[in-house]
């Protein structure tokens, strides 16, 4: 997993609440292979005609379609667990989603994907959305260690975050590797656990 | 004396092998997947890594089969796309070792409808699947909530997760519902009251007299739903109910070892005492019909309702919003619910596809003749065998229904069912955001009884009154 420690890049406003996955990554598009070709996927549906030629749409026109940043709403992410939702996001080139909810699964999506999910209350987000509509195209700084954000006129909010999301994100450590160190603990575990549950041994795969 | 505990924090605490910094690592007893998980087992290509417990690990051919006619197996499938990753996951669950459920399964059928009938899916379980109507299975009595690829990934490694511990709710119910008021109409009541984020970072306890009266197909319709409500997960304590529908599956405890586990599932209910960190009442007298009108279910009302008017509402988010989702469903406020008239009817998903949903719809197909294409889609060979058995599918067909193949469908669209732009379906599944059954659908969530009656009348019409 890619790390994600700091960055500061342009921020695109989509200032809606409820954006589901399906609108982030159509359905049809989730049996593409991970890689560059989820760029486009990106809002497909938004952001293309039927035909392939493209809508009007804030992710398409200059300096958006370079964006790093997304400023959200309320309740980003929610619905379908797709990580492609996550793949067509990273591939567009965003990093960092900021808002005042997300879905749940989609935020650990998300973060188990080197893109950090900010959450910051309503009236912080509400202030980078005047700030945006105010200086359109302006930069954001997002600094994961300090656990800050920089709105375009230099104020800064501090968001939180879980300790481990964190310490994965800040170092792109992965999951498995961590859980590994764990074998003992796993041992003991079923030394218990299996003789409580008997009735639980796994029938063979036919 | 102890501490009175929820049912999910018994079941939370007896499946924590380890914490860190607040993380907690779990186990996890079995992991339900489908065509769709390509992507975690890529990773496990990837990274050269086999699976910890293949066997239990269940996989399923339901997001992208075709519901048309099966006759030449696999060659039934036209769009090569769709058979490659149905043959993938053929391919890559049995070189793991995993149970499937294959195209060709006497059993094949949607992952959160399979498990519970063949007795997989048990109280006191914790449960991930590949998808996040996986809290369909809590209404045994077990954790069960939907994952995405990475964590499936590390799931399938290590039978694992890491977890932070999600917050309680109770939504009790008490009361009775009214005549032709089912489960459907009360989970979307539910949603209407606590909002589709009203759930963020709560699994859901639902209680009450109206959930004990409840069949296990029912309480899997609420459970199914918990997610729309923002919730990781829903469950509903396992009581007489739950054991007589389990008792005899073909993969369910049996003998001696029925009786241990009985004797354990009895322990699972949350005590007298035990505190949730919300708590949220309704009253089941309360609760009439539903349909949504919107694009998240929460935009949901009783059937006897209008469309509400934007201008009306203070709030002036909500009210751009009810605006944008109005103008999308090609409504207008203040048009009776019951005006509304559709070009097709779905009867089928994870969320209403069983038994039971399958003989509501045809209770009511007896009474007419539908007047728009209806596709009435079983969730499973079994529930399609048994509504044959029970001359079902003769009496929705001789309605004008069409008799389907089991599979997703319509409710996802990614099989080649879906929605032309502009088209107007009363479907029973779970979603209806914009674009869910195809680009530019538009999708009204109701029961299988109010989506069968809209399909013979051609509108919307209130079920208590056809039922009277
Ligand atoms: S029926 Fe619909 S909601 Fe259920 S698993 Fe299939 S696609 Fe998902």
């Amino acid at each position: 997993m890619q790390a994600f420690t700091q960055i500061k890049g342009v921020a695109a406003p989509i200032h809606e609440p409820n954006v589901d996955t399906n609108q982030i990554c159509p359905t049809r598009f989730n049996k593409v292979s991970r890689g560059p070709e989820y760029a486009r996927v990106l809002f497909h549906d938004r952001r293309f005609n039927l035909d392939g030629s493209e809508k009007e749409h804030l992710l398409n026109i200059d300096p958006y379609n370079r964006a790093q940043i997304i400023v959200a709403d309320r309740n980003w992410g929610c619905g379908s667990s797709r990580e492609s939702a996550v793949y067509a996001l990273y591939e567009f080139g965003i990093r960092c989603v900021i808002a005042t909810s997300f879905g749940d699964i989609h935020a650990n999506n998300c973060a188990k994907n080197g893109l950090l999910p900010v959450i910051l209350s309503e009236a912080e987000v509400l202030e980078l959305h005047q700030q945006l509509a105010l200086k359109p195209g302006a930069e954001i700084a997002v600094d994961l260690a300090t656990q800050s954000v920089t709105a375009p006129n230099g104020r800064v909010f501090q968001f939180d975050i879980h300790p481990v999301r964190k310490l994965c994100l800040l170092k792109g450590l992965d999951d498995i590797a961590r859980t590994e160190q764990y074998a003992d603990a796993a041992q003991a575990f079923h030394a218990h656990y299996d003789r409580e549950r008997p009735w639980l041994k796994p029938l063979s795969a036919h | 004396m102890t501490v009175p505990q929820t049912m999910f924090e018994k079941i939370w605490n007896a499946h924590t092998i380890a914490e860190e910094d607040g993380e907690l690592l779990m186990y996890v007893d079995r992991a339900y997947v489908h065509e769709g998980s390509s992507h975690s087992f890529a990773q496990l290509a990837q990274r050269g890594i086999s699976m910890a417990k293949p066997q239990q690990v269940y996989a399923f051919t339901d997001h992208y089969v075709p519901t048309a006619s099966r006759a030449h197996g696999l060659d039934s499938i036209q769009d090569p796309a769709i058979k490659n990753m149905v043959i993938k996951l053929h391919t890559n669950s049995a070189k793991h070792g995993n149970h499937v459920f294959g195209f060709d399964h006497p059993q094949q059928g949607i992952l959160h409808v399979v498990p519970p009938e063949l007795g997989i899916t048990q109280p006191g379980m914790f449960i991930c699947g590949a998808d996040s109507h996986t809290s369909t299975h809590g209404a045994f009595g077990s954790i069960a909530f939907g994952v995405g690829a990475s964590e499936m990934t590390h799931v399938m490694a290590t039978q694992k997760i890491w977890q932070r511990k999600p917050r309680t709710m109770r939504i009790t119910i008490d009361g009775r519902l009214g005549w032709g008021v089912t489960a459907k109409d009360v989970i979307l009541a539910i949603i209407a009251k606590i909002s589709a984020q009203g759930g963020v970072g709560f699994v859901i306890e639902y209680a009450g007299a109206v959930f004990s009266a409840m069949s296990m197909e029912q309480r899997m319709t609420v459970c199914n739903m918990s997610i729309e409500g923002g919730a990781r997960a829903g469950m509903i304590a396992p009581d007489e109910t739950t054991y007589s529908y389990m008792h005899g599956l073909p993969r369910a405890p049996s003998g001696t070892a029925w009786q241990q586990a009985l004797e354990f599932w009895q322990t699972l209910p949350s005590d007298r005492g035990a505190i949730f960190d919300k708590e949220v009442s309704l009253r089941g007298e309360d609760i009439a019909p539903m349909v949504s009108w919107g694009t998240n279910p929460e935009q949901s009302l009783a059937v006897n309702h209008v469309i509400p008017n934007p201008k009306d509402i203070d709030d002036s988010d909500l009210s751009l919003e009810y605006a944008s989702a109005i103008d999308y469903m090609g409504l207008r406020p203040g048009m009776p619910i019951t005006d509304i008239q559709l070009d097709r009817v779905f009867i089928g998903s994870c969320t209403n596809s069983r038994i039971e949903d399958i003989r509501a719809a045809a209770s009511i197909a007896k009474l007419g003749c539908a007047k728009v294409p209806a596709w009435v889609v079983p969730g499973s060979q079994s529930v399609k065998r048994m509504a044959e058995q029970e001359g079902l599918d003769q009496i929705l067909v001789a309605a004008g229904f069409e008799w389907r193949e089991p599979g997703c469908s319509l409710c996802t669209a990614i099989n080649g069912d879906q929605l032309k732009p502009g088209e107007r379906c009363a479907s029973t599944s779970n979603r209806n955001f914009r674009g869910r059954q195809g680009i530019g659908g538009r999708t009204h969530l109701v029961s299988p009884a109010m989506a069968a009656a809209a399909a013979i009348h051609g509108h919307f019409v209130d079920v208590r009154k056809l039922l009277r």
